[in-house]
C-alpha cells in the first residue's frame, strides 16, 4: 500500500491542530498493548507523520495478571516535524487496569488526558496494584482530563453478534482502545481492519470481533460527549522518498540481507536466543530466500564459533547477542582477531552486569566491546544512532569486516532494537558494493612460490584471504601467534612485537568519516557529544536549548573504534564537552585517555533511555555552572541510600 | 528412531538399514591425478614429544587421505586446543587450529556453507569431552557432516599432566595427588547416547584397523565420531598397555558388520545376549546361533549401546572397529534444502523485502 499526501491538509472545524502528541497505552502484558501500539504506529506512518515509538515490557512473558510487574506499555510520538524520540512524557495515557494506571500516571503531566478502562477497577485488582481505595473515586486525578470508559463491557456488547464467550469477547478491548485513539486523532480504520482480517484469517470470528470492537471505540469517541474535541497532527515534511516504519532489529536484519547482496557472500547467522536480540534471529530465519543461513546454536560460544567457521569458508559470519552473550563469545572474537577473518558481532545492549535488566536498555558494554578480550585485541566498533540507522550501520559493519578481515562489533541497544521510526527505503541498486577480494593465486613469496596467508597490502595492512577450495593456496591458521607473512606458529619475541603492533595499526588505520558537528551559531562553547541511541533525546534537548537562545553544539559518534580522525580537533575547539551516556562514563573515560579536552559526563543507569527534558535540564545546569557538582553527587546519593546492615 | 520389537533383536538384520546411502564425499571435487602420503605433508616441523602416539596417527592419516582421491584444497582439518590439536599444522590441506573445545562449532558453520569440503575435526579427550562436551553432543545429535577424530590418552598433556574426563577413578596426577574422585565417561556410550550416527574406535598402533575406521568415517554422511586410543609417553605412559601387551587379544573385541563377534587369541570368546544387554561368553559354551552377528547399520541404538558396556572402564573389554554407522538426514543438507525451498516458494527480491507491505511516499 502506497499513499501520497498533500502537505497542506486542511483543518476541519471542531478539530484542534497539534504539531505533536505523545500517546502511551498501558495494560497487562497479556492485553495486547504492543499490538494496539503497532497498529496506531502503522496508521500514523501511513498518514505521513514523523514518529518514533518505544515499547516497554516486563521480562516475564506472562507475569501474574493485574500486578505492577506485569504492566506492558507502548509509547509513540507523532508529529508534523522530524521527531527524534518517542517523547518524554505522554500527553495521553490509556490505562487498561489499576496496575497500568499506577505504574504510568506519574509520567502524565498536569492537564494530560487520562483514559481508563473502569471495568478492571475491582477491589481485587486495585489491591493487586497496591491501592487501598479506588483513585478514580477521589480527587486524586483532578489535574487530568479523565475519561472513564467501561471498555470491557462496551466491547462485549459490541461483539455480541459474533457469539463468543464473554472472556473471549473482552479480549478485543485493546482494539476498542485503539478505536477511541483513532477517533481522537482522526485516523481512518481501514488499514487496521485489513490487518486484522489478515492476521486472523484462519479465525474469522476473532477477526470480526476485533473489527467490531475497533469500530465501537471509534463510534464511542464520536457519539459520546465525553471528548470535547478531536485533534489533528499534520503529516511531517520529511525528505522526499518512499518510507516505511521500521524497528531497529528489523532494519539491522535488512542491512545484513543487503550485505549479502552487495558482497555476493552468503550470510551465515549463528545465534543463541537472548533478549533483546532474538528478533534478529527470527527475522533472518524467515528470509532464507535472500541467501541467508541461520543456525540456532547450543550456546553463545557455538553461535560465534559457527559464524567464524562460515567466514573461514568465505561466507559472512554473523552472530547476534546481548551483553552476557558477548562475554561468552570473547575468546572466539579473539580468534577472529588473530586469524584476521571477517566476523560481525551484533550486541543489542541491555542493562547489566550479569543477567541484569534483560528488557531494559543501557550503553554499558562499550568498554567490554573495546577491551573485553585477553591480550591486545583490537576490534572496530560501530553504534547505530536510531532504529532506521541500524540498516546503514549493519551494512557499514559488514563492509569493514569483509574489507579489513576483522571482527566488528555493532553496538545496538534495547531502545533502538524495539523502538521504531519511519525509514526512507534505499534503492538496492544504489547500495555500494563490497569486494571480498579472495586470493586466487599465491600472495607473497614463500618457499617455491608458496602462498603466504599473512602477506599484507602495504597501505591497508589487510592480509590475503584464501578460502578452502582454492588450489595451491593451502595453509593453516589458528589462535597461536602467527609468523609475519607465512602465518606459521611463531613464539619469537620480535615477531610478536611486530604482529601485535600491525594488528593494532590495521584497525586504527581503517578510514572512517570525519565527525560532523552541528553548531548553527558557530560560536558555541559547549559541545554535546553522544553515541548510539541517545541521539534522539540529545537532539531534542539541544533543539530546546537553542530555542531558548543558548548556543550549543552537538555531534554524535557512530564509529567508536577507530574514532574519526578529526575528533581531537573538534573536542579541543570547545571549552567543554558534555558526554551523555547510559553508563557510568565509559566514552568519557576513552576520550579523557586519548584527547586533551574538558570532558563532563552526564550519566544515567536506570534501564530507561534518556528523556530529552532530563538532558535539557542538564544543559541548563551546565550553563548555570552546577552540572559537574550534580554529576558528582549521584554516587554519594546512591551510597547514602543503601540499606544499612 | 524406528524401533521394532522383534524376537532375536540383537544381531539380526531387521531390514532397517536405509537403502541408497549417500557418501560424505559425493559433493567433494575429486583429484585429477593419484596422490601419495607425501602430497599431504606440510613443511612445518612436527613438534610432539618423542614416542607420542600422535606420530603414528599422523602417518596413518597421511597414507589414508590419498585413498580418498579428493582435491587436496577441498579438505579441511579443524582442531581445538591440546597436543592432538596441533595436527592440522602438519598436513598440507586447509586447516584451522581454533580454541579449546570449540572445533565442532567452526566445523558446523563451515559444513553448512561449504558442501564441497571434506571436514575433519581433530580433538582430544579433554578438548572434546570436557571443555567442548556441549558442542560434541550437539554436533552428534544434529548429525552435521563432519568427522571427529578424538585422540584419547586419558590425560591432559599440554598442560602437563592433570586428569581428564576419561581418566580412571583414583588416578593420581598433579591436580589429584590423593587420586581422582571423578567417574570417567564411557566415550562410546556417551556418543551413542547423543544420537551419533557413526561411532568407530581404533588403537593408534593398529594401522590397518585405524585406516579401516578412518576410510569408513570419511565416507559417512553425517557426524562420524572416531576414538583413537593413544598413549602419552610423558604423563600417562602405558595407559593402554592392557590392550597392547599379553592378554590383549582377550580384551580387544574388533567388530565387523555382518560377522559374528568372536575374539581371543584362539577365538575362544564371543559376545552373546545377556539380560537386557550383551555379555561375553566362552565360544565353546554357546551355540553358534547364539553368537551375536555385528550389525553396525541397525538403527536400534540399544544394540550399539550394549556393545559399549561389555565391561567397566577398566579395559577388561574394549570394542574396536565400526560400532555404529547408520544413515540419518544430516543437519547441513537440511539447512541447504530449506534455503533452496525458501528460494523456490518466495520470489521476493531484496527491494521488495525492504519495501515491506506498507509504504508511503513523500514528494
Amino acid at each position: 500500500m502506497t499513499q501520497t499526501f498533500d502537505q497542506q491538509a486542511p483543518v476541519k472545524p471542531g478539530v484542534t491542530r497539534l504539531d505533536q502528541v505523545v500517546i502511551r497505552i498501558a495494560g497487562d502484558s497479556g492485553d495486547g498493548m504492543q499490538l494496539a501500539g503497532d497498529q496506531f504506529t502503522a496508521e500514523a506512518a501511513a498518514f505521513g507523520n514523523d514518529l518514533a515509538t518505544q515499547p516497554s515490557f516486563p521480562a516475564e512473558i506472562r507475569a501474574p495478571q493485574g500486578t505492577l510487574h506485569g504492566v506492558s506499555s507502548f509509547q509513540i510520538q507523532i508529529a508534523d516535524f522530524d521527531v527524534l524520540t518517542a517523547g518524554d512524557r505522554p500527553d495521553v495515557l490509556v490505562a487498561m487496569n489499576p496496575a497500568a494506571l499506577k505504574a504510568n500516571v506519574g509520567d502524565l503531566p498536569r492537564g494530560g488526558i487520562l483514559i481508563v478502562n473502569t471495568d478492571e477497577f475491582t477491589k481485587r485488582n486495585l489491591a493487586k496494584a497496591g491501592y487501598d481505595h479506588d483513585p478514580l473515586e477521589t480527587a486524586e486525578f483532578e489535574d487530568f482530563q479523565v475519561h472513564k470508559i467501561a471498555m470491557a463491557t462496551l466491547t462485549a456488547g459490541a461483539v455480541e453478534s459474533v457469539g463468543l464467550g464473554r472472556k473471549d469477547a473482552e479480549r478485543s478491548k485493546n482494539m476498542f482502545a485503539l478505536g477511541v485513539l483513532s477517533w481522537m486523532y482522526g485516523r481512518p480504520l481501514e488499514a487496521i481492519e485489513e490487518f486484522l482480517e489478515e492476521k486472523f484469517a484462519k479465525r474469522p470470528q476473532i477477526a470480526k470481533a476485533n473489527i467490531l470492537a475497533l469500530r465501537a471505540g471509534h463510534n464511542y469517541g464520536e457519539t459520546t460527549e465525553s471528548f470535547a474535541t478531536s485533534f489533528e497532527v499534520a503529516p511531517a515534511a520529511l525528505p522526499a522518498g518512499t518510507y516505511r516504519q521500521v524497528t531497529g532489529n528489523t532494519a539491522l536484519s535488512y542491512g545484513l540481507f543487503a550485505a549479502a547482496q552487495t558482497s555476493g557472500l552468503e550470510v551465515f547467522l549463528g545465534s543463541y536466543p537472548i533478549t533483546p536480540a532474538s528478533d534478529i534471529l527470527h527475522e533472518l530465519s524467515s528470509h532464507k530466500h535472500h541467501s541467508v543461513v541461520t543456525f540456532q546454536a547450543e550456546d553463545e560460544i557455538a553461535a560465534v564459533g559457527a559464524a567464524l567457521g562460515a567466514s573461514y569458508g568465505g561466507a559472512l559470519g554473523v552472530t547476534s547477542t546481548s551483553g552476557p552473550g558477548l562475554a561468552l563469545k570473547s575468546e572466539a572474537i579473539g580468534l577472529a582477531v588473530m586469524t584476521e577473518l571477517p566476523l560481525l558481532v551484533v550486541n543489542v545492549q541491555r542493562g547489566g552486569p550479569s543477567t541484569g535488566l534483560p528488557t531494559k536498555t543501557e550503553q554499558a558494554d562499550l568498554l567490554q566491546a573495546r577491551f573485553g578480550r585477553n591480550g591486545e585485541s583490537p576490534v572496530p566498533i560501530i553504534a547505530p544512532l536510531s532504529p532506521a540507522d541500524c540498516f546503514d550501520a549493519a551494512l557499514e559493519a559488514a563492509r569493514i569486516a569483509i574489507t579489513y578481515r576483522t571482527p566488528v562489533i555493532l553496538l545496538s541497544d534495547g531502545a533502538i532494537a524495539n523502538g521504531s521510526e519511519p525509514w526512507r527505503i534505499p534503492t538496492v541498486a544504489e547500495l555500494p558494493s563490497i569486494d571480498a577480494d579472495f586470493a586466487v593465486a599465491p600472495h607473497g613469496e614463500g618457499d617455491a612460490g608458496s602462498h603466504l596467508p599473512y602477506a599484507r597490502d602495504p597501505e591497508t595492512l589487510v592480509r590475503s584471504w584464501a578460502i578452502p577450495g582454492s588450489p595451491g593456496l593451502e595453509h593453516r591458521i589458528g589462535g597461536l601467534e602467527k609468523e609475519n607473512g607465512s602465518g606459521n606458529i611463531s613464539y619469537a619475541p620480535e615477531n610478536h612485537e611486530l604482529m601485535t603492533r600491525v594488528r593494532a595499526a590495521k584497525v586504527a588505520g581503517i578510514p572512517v568519516p570525519d565527525l560532523r558537528v552541528d553548531d548553527p551559531s558557530g560560536n558555541a562553547e559547549i559541545l554535546v557529544l553522544g553515541w548510539g541511541s541517545s541521539y534522539g533525546p540529545i537532539g531534542e534537548a539541544v533543539r530546546r536549548a537553542r530555542l531558548e537562545g543558548h548556543s550549543v553544539a552537538r555531534a554524535h559518534l557512530r564509529h567508536l573504534n577507530p574514532m574519526p580522525a578529526n575528533l581531537g580537533d573538534v573536542l579541543s575547539s570547545y571549552r567543554r564537552v558534555l558526554v551523555p551516556e547510559m553508563n557510568l562514563g565509559q566514552l568519557s573515560l576513552l576520550l579523557k585517555a586519548q584527547y586533551d579536552a574538558d570532558i563532563q559526563p552526564i550519566t544515567k543507569v536506570s534501564g530507561v533511555a534518556f528523556r530529552s527534558d532530563e538532558l535539557h535540564e542538564a544543559l541548563l545546569a551546565e550553563f548555570a555552572g552546577t552540572l559537574a557538582a550534580q554529576e558528582l553527587e549521584k554516587t554519594p546519593a546512591a551510597t547514602a541510600a543503601v540499606v544499612v546492615r | 528412531m524406528t524401533s521394532v520389537a522383534t524376537p532375536g533383536l540383537v544381531g539380526t538384520d531387521l531390514g532397517l538399514t536405509p537403502a541408497g546411502r549417500h557418501s560424505a564425499l559425493d559433493l567433494v571435487p575429486k583429484a585429477e591425478a593419484p596422490q601419495s602420503a607425501r602430497d599431504f605433508a606440510s613443511a612445518e616441523e612436527v613438534r610432539w614429544c618423542p614416542g607420542c602416539g600422535d606420530y603414528v596417527i599422523l602417518a596413518t592419516v597421511k597414507s589414508m587421505l590419498p585413498q580418498l582421491g579428493l582435491k587436496r584444497e577441498n579438505i579441511v582439518f579443524i582442531s581445538g586446543i591440546g597436543c592432538s590439536s596441533r595436527f592440522p599444522y602438519y598436513l598440507e590441506t586447509y586447516g584451522v587450529h581454533s580454541i579449546h573445545g570449540r572445533a565442532p562449532t567452526l566445523a558446523t558453520g563451515l559444513s553448512v556453507t561449504r558442501p564441497d569440503l571434506s571436514i575433519w575435526v581433530v580433538t582430544g579427550d579433554g578438548d572434546a569431552m570436557s571443555i567442548g562436551g556441549n558442542h560434541l553432543i550437539h554436533a552428534l545429535r544434529r548429525n552435521v557432516n563432519m568427522r571427529v577424530l578424538m585422540f584419547n590418552n586419558r590425560i591432559y598433556g599440554l598442560t602437563k599432566g592433570q586428569y581428564s574426563p576419561t581418566s580412571e577413578t583414583g588416578k593420581v596426577t598433579k591436580s589429584t595427588p590423593y587420586g581422582s574422585i571423578d567417574a570417567p565417561f564411557n566415550t562410546m556410550s556417551l556418543t551413542v547416547g547423543a544420537e551419533a550416527t557413526f561411532v568407530g574406535r581404533a588403537l593408534d598402533s593398529d594401522r590397518a584397523g585405524l585406516t579401516e575406521v578412518l576410510l569408513a568415517a570419511a565416507q559417512h554422511r553425517g557426524t562420524a565420531f572416531v576414538e583413537i586410543l593413544q598413549d602419552c609417553p610423558i604423563f600417562n605412559d602405558g595407559s593402554f598397555d592392557p590392550l597392547r601387551k599379553e592378554d590383549a587379544a582377550s580384551r580387544l573385541i574388533h567388530v565387523r558388520h555382518g560377522e559374528p563377534i568372536i575374539f581371543g587369541a584362539e577365538g575362544e570368546f564371543c559376545v552373546v545376549k545377556q539380560g537386557f544387554g550383551l555379555g561375553v561368553a566362552k565360544t565353546a559354551d554357546v551355540a553358534t546361533e547364539d553368537i551375536v552377528i555385528h550389525d553396525a547399520y541397525t538403527d536400534d541404538q540399544a544394540y550399539a549401546y550394549a556393545l559399549t558396556r561389555l565391561s567397566e572402564q577398566d579395559l577388561t573389554y574394549s570394542v574396536t572397529g565400526i560400532i555404529r554407522a547408520v544413515s540419518r538426514p544430516t543437519y547441513d543438507d537440511g539447512v541447504r534444502a530449506q534455503v533452496e525451498y525458501a528460494k523456490s516458494v518466495t520470489a521476493q527480491d531484496l527491494q521488495e523485502t525492504l519495501n515491506g507491505q506498507h509504504t508511503w511516499t513523500v514528494s
